[in-house]
């Protein structure tokens, strides 16, 4: 069975509906990238599975179970943990509050603050640091590791890039492959298209809300997805997807 | 010697300024309420512990847990029941509902107690008028003593709830963002609702002091509420020790003010708010392009 299974959400800004009815499963241990462009409804779809944004229609299972009307800090005990797009610490409080704060769950499970400063080595001088001080990468890893602190099942990644520097970007991802390689289940939103086929181990791609192609990255083309992304030839698209 | 005796008092006297700000500076640091109540629910505690202590003959100390336990559920229950829904419609809202919070309290108040003012004074025995002398000229009332004792130990237990405790860490992280609280696992409701029973509780105890040192009536909220609101503004918002720190400046600018002329307590208060506003007001807009210069230059 998939640890994540979403099934027809729909997810509205008001009168934008920003999601049309997605379906999608990720399955334990594996690494799906959502792809697309800007607008296409990636955020939003990760902030419904995290809570923060209430779907219009549709359903999310965890394990089976249904969390769709769960609150956000009831999905993080479940093991949904979700890193947003611009990091969003807690500026005034210092990196090792941030990551302590996200204790406030009670999940048990292998993660502590050392742990974290293992997977994260350049936080270990900055740990008295205030958040609101760092760099952008520093801050990247900060937010990556807090939500490593409530020890989730399922990790979700949004733009973990966005904004770095490319060295900063380059650590950041050696981290996140040590932790893919111990099992961790990723679902993540990256723009480097590359870098995602390179990471996940499926790759959907979103277009206006849907899900547009979906498949192994390893059989995936750039071609294709370029197509997908742009909704170029949408019929060569769906052809790959089905 | 007048004067070092004028502002020793009026460091006391800042203490329980500082008791009674000190939840009002709480509420609006972690929810961005300003509790226009904050007064009103001071008096309505000091009430209960009278009706205790006075009518139902109950000993001063089991009395106020007592009132302090049912003050902390008032807390959570109005936070869950008022505070929340009036929040989630704008800044203005909570400030509308607080005042009409405390329009039916006082009334409540009234309609039940009539309009006699009232004192705890009595129950308290000889610690109402009690002094220790430090020199021949200068005397310090053994409740004031208390009273700030009392204040500082608060502010120092609440700061250090608020730097050490997991639940502190809960509710910074929740006053700086509520929504990414949740998605670190804070449960924000339960938080505001703790934070609003801690802020009563702390209200509820200024004025069963309020009730000791002088006495009490229905409508006394605001007056005191007024005092709590520039200790809080003079000594910063956001910061417990600020608010000590402005309680007692506005203690002492008050007794200064007195000594200086009959009618000086409150005009002296005051104007220390107002110059400390103002002041606050120029510097912050300073700060402000101060700020934005750098910014432009910093690559």
């Amino acid at each position: 069975m998939s640890l994540l299974a979403v099934e027809h959400l729909e997810a509205r800004h008001g009168l934008l509906q920003a999601v049309r009815g997605v379906s999608l499963a990720v399955a334990e241990g594996e690494i799906l990238a959502l792809i697309g462009a800007n607008g296409a409804g990636k955020t939003t779809l990760l902030r419904a599975i995290a809570g923060a944004h209430r779907p219009a229609a549709g359903r999310i299972l965890l394990d089976g179970a249904d969390v769709t009307a769960l609150r956000a800090h009831r999905r993080v005990a479940q093991g949904i943990a979700l890193v947003p797009e611009g990091r969003w610490l807690f500026p005034g409080m210092t990196v090792e509050e941030n990551l302590l704060v996200a204790r406030a769950s009670r999940r048990s499970g292998p993660w502590t603050v050392e742990r974290v400063l293992d997977a994260f080595p350049n936080l270990r001088p900055r740990l008295k640091a205030y958040a609101g001080s760092l760099s952008g990468g520093e801050q990247q890893a900060t937010a990556i590791g807090r939500a490593l602190m409530t020890n989730p099942r399922l990790l979700l990644l949004d733009e973990v890039s966005l904004g770095l520097a490319p060295i900063a970007v380059e650590r950041v991802y050696q981290s996140l492959e040590r932790l893919i390689a111990e099992g961790m289940t990723v679902l993540l939103v990256e723009q480097d298209l590359g870098r995602a086929l390179r990471v996940a181990t499926r790759v959907a791609c979103m277009l206006e809300g849907r899900i547009v192609l979906e498949g192994a990255a390893a059989a995936m083309t750039r071609e294709q997805v370029t197509q997908a992304y742009f909704g170029l030839g949408r019929d060569v698209a769906r052809g790959a997807a089905s | 010697m007048i004067w070092v005796n004028q502002i020793l008092q009026g460091v006391l006297l800042g203490g329980y300024y500082a008791l009674l700000a000190c939840g009002l500076s709480l509420m609006f640091g972690v929810m961005r309420i300003i509790n226009l109540a904050h007064g009103d629910l001071a008096v309505l505690a000091a009430f209960l512990v009278w009706l205790l202590v006075a009518q139902g003959g109950m000993p001063l100390l089991p009395a106020l847990f007592v009132v302090l336990a049912a003050m902390a559920v008032l807390g959570a229950v109005m936070q869950r029941t008022m505070l929340e829904r009036s929040l989630r419609s704008g800044i203005l809202v909570p400030l509308l509902s607080t005042f009409g919070l405390s329009i039916v309290i006082e009334n409540l108040l009234f309609a039940q107690f009539g309009a006699d003012t009232r004192s705890l004074a009595p129950a308290i025995d000889t610690l109402a008028y009690d002094s220790w002398s430090l020199t021949n000229d200068i005397y310090v009332g053994q409740l004031s003593v208390l009273i700030f004792v009392v204040a500082v130990a608060l502010l120092t237990g609440l700061q250090l709830l608020l730097s050490r405790t997991a639940l502190g860490r809960a509710l910074r992280a929740t006053a700086e963002n509520p929504d990414i609280a949740e998605l670190v696992g804070i449960n924000s409701r339960a938080v505001y609702a703790i934070a609003a029973a801690i802020a009563v509780v702390t209200a509820a105890i200024g004025g069963t002091f309020l009730a000791m040192r002088a006495t009490f009536a229905p409508y006394a909220g605001p007056s005191q509420l007024i005092f709590a609101f520039e200790a809080v503004v003079i000594g910063g918002l956001n910061s417990l020790w600020g608010t000590l720190i402005g309680g007692i400046v506005l203690g002492v600018a008050q007794n200064i003010g007195a000594q200086l002329d009959p009618h000086g307590f409150l005009i002296a208060g005051h104007t220390v708010f107002l110059l400390v506003l103002a002041a606050r007001l120029v510097l912050s807009s300073e700060l402000r392009s101060r700020l934005r210069l750098r910014r432009e230059y910093s690559p």
